[in-house]
């Protein structure tokens, strides 16, 4: 990113703004919530109105009070989850591709043990045995997902080890933390960025799968991915209840997606081509 | 003045736009004949693949085709639809690429893919395309004609393949051939074979074609006309002979000097050299059981220049990796500087790593993108030299002038660099560490001649100034020519021939060398005839 000035296109506003106003309800949501998280208004599934502009939920709870409660946990569970995939499964792949060999075979052969148990499954079993509180669920999910950046931060780094300019890095008796902090991870970082904007998106649905099972975020807590899930029921009666959540997952999702191409576009390519 | 009937191709005031609105070619007329051959020449960047396939109606990558007019045959095809474009594609004009081996689906034989575009046009059904297609491998003299068709692209050789592509062009009986480098990734051997046929089948079946390359000997060849292109403007037209021979424009004159240049012998500075810095005695080589190196011996001194040449295979850069230590011998002892060297760079000391320093062929992937010029080269300056601070920029500024680039380059990223500054800063990043011996891997193959020329020049001026030793890698016999004082011959992986280069040029030895040296194209424009009477006899 070395001092490039970056212009500003439509769909990077639109991503930004979704962005921005995401990160405003992080924060405040709470603040801005008309009614309490937990207080029951009416009958369920009742229809938007004046005093509930997104209605009630499947128990007569205010979906925007709920939505803006939810915030928090939905976006701070995937955001710490994926950072902690990216601060394990990064440096390891790297790692397991400078180094090759009987290291790279030992942590590839595991890395792919755990990866042929569904994640779902291997999720399960810890929270089951574990209990489901936050830091677990986070752990967990990090753990499990560092899987795939692993995978992905391997690849990258084999292929930009084999280049001309990292085996000059080489030659001249390079260590490892210059050859990863210097050679490889500035080359891997557009693909890393795109994989990051994806991961968080996952593991957004990843957590409401967990929740529907009862394991993830657990009641009265509201997050969004199990607020969709508590209210599908109403799809079968033509409700709009669960299209709210499922609005926020995906406005998010676009916005970050938006904000990742903005990103990447212009960006050299790892071969180097410089284009 | 030409009959318009007699045109073939015409075009006039052709006008290609990027994406990024930048002009690639402007205001380009020309008219191709029957049976004519027309050369585009210029260095990369100039326009030529690009007019080669707007003559086709197509702009590579988003080019458009802004203004002017190309009459095919008759058909206008800036003002056809698409369906009239895509009808002459392939049937009126076709193509042949650089690169054989891109060109081909690698999944599928080499027949059905050859007459496909006849049948797919209508222009032949399937026996008769067959039948075509028999005769065109006859006249392109492939290997058991009739059995040819039904290999895959992998089972036949180089250029094998580039006489399949050939004949591929012009399976649908085209009028005008688009050649766009068709030698160019072949061996010297192997490419006045290839061009002979290439000009005779062109000849026997009166095809027209735009040939392109930065080659001007090749070009000698097979063209009738010359076109010379700079920055998408043509420079000068003309009759072959009169543009080799009287170019008018600078330019022109300066591309003919250099390829004439290059066929001269280097000044003969036959410095005394010091004593044996390195040594290889015979060792072998190779990559899991199979031998590319083969019992070699050679030894190099203080301030020599050594040349290896060979063709692609030969071993040449197998043993500049051997050197660097990116491969460990399997038998036999290297020694540098009077003490054993080991294989493996990861044994070696950092004194052996800093006295043997390499610059490769492609300076794209030699530097990281992600970093500066002044990083790129100021790193070895730290690492090696402990140089921080004042002292640290002062040198980096030393070496930024010694490679001819102005200071504030230091703050530029590779990609905002042309190819020949990209290869000056990889000089300057090997110079940094203050070698000893600078192995140099086909350093100027990626670059256009008179951008070559002057690394050439560079690297000869700063043996003289620094008193370098270099081990040069080279297929290009004109390189040697001009650098080296000794030169190694490789083939399949033996040293065939060892000698001063003056005495190598003058009375080769080993028959494999003079077909090497009699492969290189001169300019005049009998050689091609000339060196297959000879091989005929």
């Amino acid at each position: 990113m070395a001092g490039t000035t970056r212009k500003f296109t439509l769909t990077s506003w639109i991503g930004l703004a979704l962005i921005a106003a995401n990160l405003v309800i992080f924060l405040a949501g709470p603040l801005l919530a008309p009614y309490g998280l937990e207080e029951t208004l009416g009958t369920p599934f009742a229809a938007p109105s004046a005093e509930h502009p997104l209605g009630l939920d499947q128990n007569g709870r205010d979906m925007l009070s709920r939505m803006l409660y939810g915030a928090q946990l939905s976006i701070g569970v995937s955001l710490l989850a994926v950072g902690l995939s990216f601060s394990i499964g990064v440096p390891l792949g790297v790692l397991a591709a400078i180094r090759g060999g009987v290291t790279d075979i030992a942590m590839s052969r595991t890395v792919d043990a755990i990866m042929s148990v569904p994640v779902l499954i291997s999720a399960l079993v810890v929270l089951q045995a574990l209990g489901s509180s936050l830091p677990v669920l986070i752990i967990t999910i990090g753990l499990l997902d560092s899987t795939r950046v692993f995978r992905l931060a391997r690849i990258l780094a084999q292929g930009i080890n084999a280049m001309e300019y990292a085996e000059v890095a080489r030659l001249r008796g390079e260590g490892l933390v210059w050859m990863i902090r210097k050679e490889i991870l500035p080359n891997a970082m557009p693909p890393l960025v795109a994989e990051f904007g994806l991961r968080f998106c996952f593991t957004f649905l990843f957590v409401a799968g967990l929740s529907y099972l009862g394991l993830g975020v657990q009641p009265p807590f509201a997050d969004w991915g199990g607020m969709v899930r508590d209210n599908q029921q109403g799809i079968l009666y033509g409700l709009y209840a669960p299209l709210f959540p499922a609005a926020a997952i995906a406005l998010l999702t676009i916005g970050v997606n938006l904000v990742v191409d903005w990103l990447l576009a212009g960006r050299t390519t790892v071969q180097g081509e410089n284009r | 003045m030409t009959e318009v009937a007699d045109r073939v191709l015409s075009i006039r005031d052709l006008r290609v736009v990027a994406p990024n609105g930048a002009v690639l070619v402007d205001g380009i007329s020309l008219d191709l004949k029957r049976g004519e051959v027309l050369g585009l020449i210029g260095e990369s960047g100039a326009g030529k693949s690009t007019i080669g396939l707007a003559a086709m109606g197509y702009g590579r990558g988003g080019c458009r085709i802004a203004g002017g007019q190309i009459t095919l045959t008759g058909t206008e095809l800036t003002q056809s639809g698409k369906s009239v474009r895509e009808a002459m594609r392939g049937a009126r004009i076709a193509y042949v690429a650089q690169s054989a081996a891109a060109a081909f689906d690698p999944s599928m034989r080499l027949d059905r893919q050859i007459i496909e575009a006849p049948v797919q046009h209508g222009v032949m059904t399937a026996p008769e395309a067959r039948a075509w297609m028999l005769e065109l491998f006859r006249a392109l003299q492939l290997p058991n004609p009739e059995s040819f068709g039904l290999r895959y692209p992998h089972q036949v050789s180089g250029g094998q393949l580039q006489r399949a592509m050939m004949a591929m062009a012009m399976a649908a009986k085209p009028d005008v051939l688009v050649l766009d480098e068709p030698t160019t990734a072949l061996d010297v051997t192997t490419q006045i074979e290839v061009l002979a046929l290439l000009r005779d089948t062109m000849r026997r079946y009166g095809t027209s074609a735009l040939y392109i390359t930065h080659d001007l000997a090749v070009v000698a060849q097979i063209a009738d006309r010359l076109m010379v292109l700079r920055h998408g403007k043509e420079v000068e037209t003309g009759a072959t002979g009169e543009v080799l021979q009287a170019p008018k424009a600078d330019y022109t004159r300066r591309l003919v000097a250099e390829r004439e240049g290059s066929l001269r012998p280097a000044r003969g500075s036959q410095k005394a050299g010091g004593e044996v810095l390195l040594a290889l005695d015979r060792v072998s080589a190779g990559y899991s059981g199979l031998t590319i190196l083969n019992d070699v011996s050679l030894s190099l001194r203080r301030g020599e220049t050594l040349a290896v040449v060979g063709e692609s295979g030969s071993g040449k850069s197998t043993l500049a990796r051997l050197v660097a230590g990116l491969l460990s011998p399997a038998a036999g002892r290297v020694t540098f500087a009077g003490r054993a060297l080991e294989g493996s760079y990861r044994k070696r000391g950092i004194a052996d790593l800093k006295a043997i320093q390499m610059i490769y062929q492609l300076p794209d992937v030699a530097l990281n993108p992600r970093q500066s010029v002044g990083e790129t080269i100021a790193r070895p300056l730290t690492f090696y030299r402990g140089l921080k601070g004042t002292a640290l920029r002062d040198e980096l500024r030393q070496l930024l002038a010694l490679i001819g680039l102005p200071d504030d380059f230091a703050d530029r990223l590779p990609g905002a660099l042309s190819g020949g500054q990209k290869q000056r800063v990889c000089i300057a990043r090997a110079l940094a560490a203050q070698p000893d011996l600078l192995i140099c891997d086909e350093v100027t193959s990626a670059l256009d001649p008179l951008i070559a020329e002057d690394i050439l020049n560079l690297l000869r001026k700063l043996q003289d100034e620094l008193g370098m030793t270099y081990l040069f890698i080279t297929h290009d016999l004109s390189v040697v020519r001009r650098l080296a004082e000794r030169t190694v011959v490789m083939q399949k992986g033996r040293i065939v021939e060892d000698r001063p280069t003056a005495d190598l040029f003058q009375t080769p030895q080993a028959a494999y060398t003079r077909t090497l040296l009699e492969s290189v194209p001169e300019l005049r424009q009998d050689w091609l005839d000339d060196i297959m009477a000879r091989r005929a006899r």
